[in-house]
């Protein structure tokens, strides 16, 4: 075989290769084609609520197994100026609204949200990476907050709206939020947490308030969060499909 | 050696696979009903009682060929997607969490000099990979990954759209999976076709089959030979359901109502670490495999297994 054949066929090889490499991402990638795969996300949320009891609880660790080098992800340090102001002032002008479908909207201070039943936990934390680590987290019971509310009958879902411009380019759609439904809000383990490891949550991990909802990944763990809204559906708020990284293609149920 | 990639549950191993019905007597001298064999599935599908199991036993079963369908397919998807999720942190921990500073494998890029390099560390040993593990892409547009695009699914960096394909691939390995099992199990095809028997544990036939693998002479006699029973059985009743059960464990609702299925491995990061080594060797399994499927008739062998053409014998 000459050389010059030698190469040719290899460049036929090559591109070859390279257009089923590039078929096969235009099939994988299609949005028929993941919605498709969606299913099998409310295949595997329908399979873990009918096997598993929903009020299992997350295990939870000594503290002897606290991680010394916990990560923070997504915003680190929100550059947005409402928050950049409260952080300033210590979060003392901090108020978490609680509105929508409720009888009763509530705008709690730090103080009021300390005040409320509290629970402290060390649990994992996983995050869709694949990495893992445990921290104690300590904060106000979700449940007992929702009460003091007063859900109304139709709401089905809880929304978490965020300080944080995760992407800026995406303008108002940028803003990070999360939502969760009534199972887990109602969960024992599911807090507004206030402390991680004994001490005020840091500005990198979500300071003054984040979600813990465990048996979930982490970026159903709302950091930063300004105001939580019941409703019935969350098709109308951002991109639709109830979060920030829901609205990129990632699972809204990410118990797995 | 002509069972050597047939998949487990092609029962070849029964005595009457020698007689008469698998010689090689022209096509038009065989009986009507043995001829309809030939047809795709016809002879499952409608089982004439008096053509017996003495052809049936000659290929796959309707059952076990769509189970290997599912289960390839599903791992076809499977292998890619992974390594593409991997891609989002490519280091791998033991226990229960990450220990960020002591990964036991971990795949990176760094510079050096005015290049780029990519590496894989193991332990303490480091090996430089630049082109293929942690740093590669076409001239000019080569870029810092653990596993190159060719490997991954899809080939661009996308962890939610291969988390969408794994999870839903992961169902048809499952399902596939336990159809298999239960049809093995139930017709004791499993046991009968890939439980070493005790004439093959003697230690004189173990070195026989031992030396004819290394020499490269296989035995051209019906069923499975040792080693093909053992790859198998270890494949069927080991990785793959280990590679499930690992993979549940990582799921932290699975996990929270079932913590066993992370505690056998020693942890969620243990158990990361083993579906990471799990499917390192379901892809050398399924190389050897379709190597010998090359190297032996192929084209018969690929219409045994998937429409159940009935295998004549040389």
């Amino acid at each position: 075989m000459t050389a010059s054949r030698r190469t040719w066929l290899r460049g036929l090889a090559a591109a070859g290769a390279a257009a089923l490499v590039s078929a096969c991402d235009r099939i994988a990638g299609d949005p028929a084609v993941r919605a498709g795969l969606k299913g099998a996300e409310q295949l595997n949320q329908g399979l873990h609520r009918v096997l598993f009891d929903r009020r299992t609880l997350a295990r939870e660790y000594p503290d002897s197994a606290i991680s010394p080098d916990f990560p923070a992800n997504g915003s680190i340090s929100p550059g947005d100026p409402t928050y950049r102001a409260l952080a300033a002032g210590g979060f003392a002008d901090y108020r978490l609204i609680v509105d929508g479908l409720v009888e009763r909207p509530l705008a709690l201070d730090l103080a009021a949200l300390r005040a409320l039943p509290s629970r402290s936990q060390v649990t994992r934390h996983d995050c869709v990476e694949g990495w893992s680590a445990i921290a104690r987290w300590t904060g106000a019971r979700l449940a007992p907050v929702l009460d003091q509310a007063g859900l109304k009958p139709e709401a089905r879902f809880l929304v978490f709206h965020c300080f944080d411009t995760l992407d800026p380019e995406a303008g108002e759609d940028g803003r990070y939020y999360e939502s969760i439904d009534l199972v887990d809000a109602l969960h024992a383990q599911t807090l507004l947490a206030y402390e991680m490891n004994g001490t005020p949550l840091s500005i990198a991990h979500g300071a003054p308030v984040r979600l813990r909802v465990e048996r979930q990944l982490g970026y159903k763990h709302a950091k930063y969060i300004s105001r939580i809204e019941a409703v019935a559906d969350f098709s109308h708020i951002s991109g639709g499909k109830g979060g920030f990284w829901e609205d990129r293609g990632y699972e809204w149920y990410a118990g797995i | 050696m002509t069972h050597l990639v047939a998949f487990p549950g092609v029962d070849a191993a029964a005595p009457h696979l020698h007689g008469p019905v698998q010689a090689s007597r022209p096509h038009s001298e065989l009986p009507q009903r043995l001829r309809r064999v030939r047809f795709p599935g016809g002879y499952v599908l409608s089982p004439d009682p008096a053509s017996s199991d003495a052809e049936a036993t000659l290929r796959p079963r309707l059952w076990t060929r769509l189970s290997h369908a599912l289960i390839a397919v599903s791992v076809f998807l499977l292998l890619p997607s992974g390594l593409q999720i991997f891609n989002a942190h490519p280091a791998l921990y033991t226990g229960e969490v990450s220990r960020f500073d002591a990964p036991w494998l971990k795949i990176g890029a760094r510079e050096r000099g005015e290049a780029m390099e990519g590496y894989l560390r193991i332990g303490g040993r480091e090996f430089e990979t630049t082109g293929v593990l942690g740093w590669s892409g076409p001239p000019g547009e080569a870029e810092k990954r653990a596993f190159p695009a060719w490997t991954t699914l899809p080939g661009y960096r996308s962890l939610a759209t291969g988390r969408n394909w794994h999870l839903a691939a992961a169902w048809g390995l499952g399902l596939g999976l336990a159809a298999y099992l239960v049809g093995g199990l139930a017709g004791g095809r499993l046991r009968r076709s890939l439980v070493p028997t005790r004439a093959m544990l003697a230690p004189r036939a173990v070195l026989a089959d031992l030396a004819a693998h290394l020499t490269l002479r296989l035995p051209e006699s019906g069923g499975y030979n040792l080693l093909q029973r053992l790859a198998y059985l270890a494949v069927v009743v080991l990785v793959l359901p280990a590679m499930i059960v690992s993979g549940l464990a990582m799921s932290p609702a699975v996990h929270a109502a079932a913590p066993w299925t992370g505690d056998v491995f020693g942890g969620r990061q243990s158990a990361r670490s083993a579906h990471f080594l799990g499917a390192g060797l379901l892809a050398l399994f399924i190389g050897v495999h379709l190597l010998m499927l090359l190297l032996h008739h192929p084209l018969r062998r690929l219409r045994g297994m998937t429409l159940g053409v009935r295998e004549t014998r040389p």
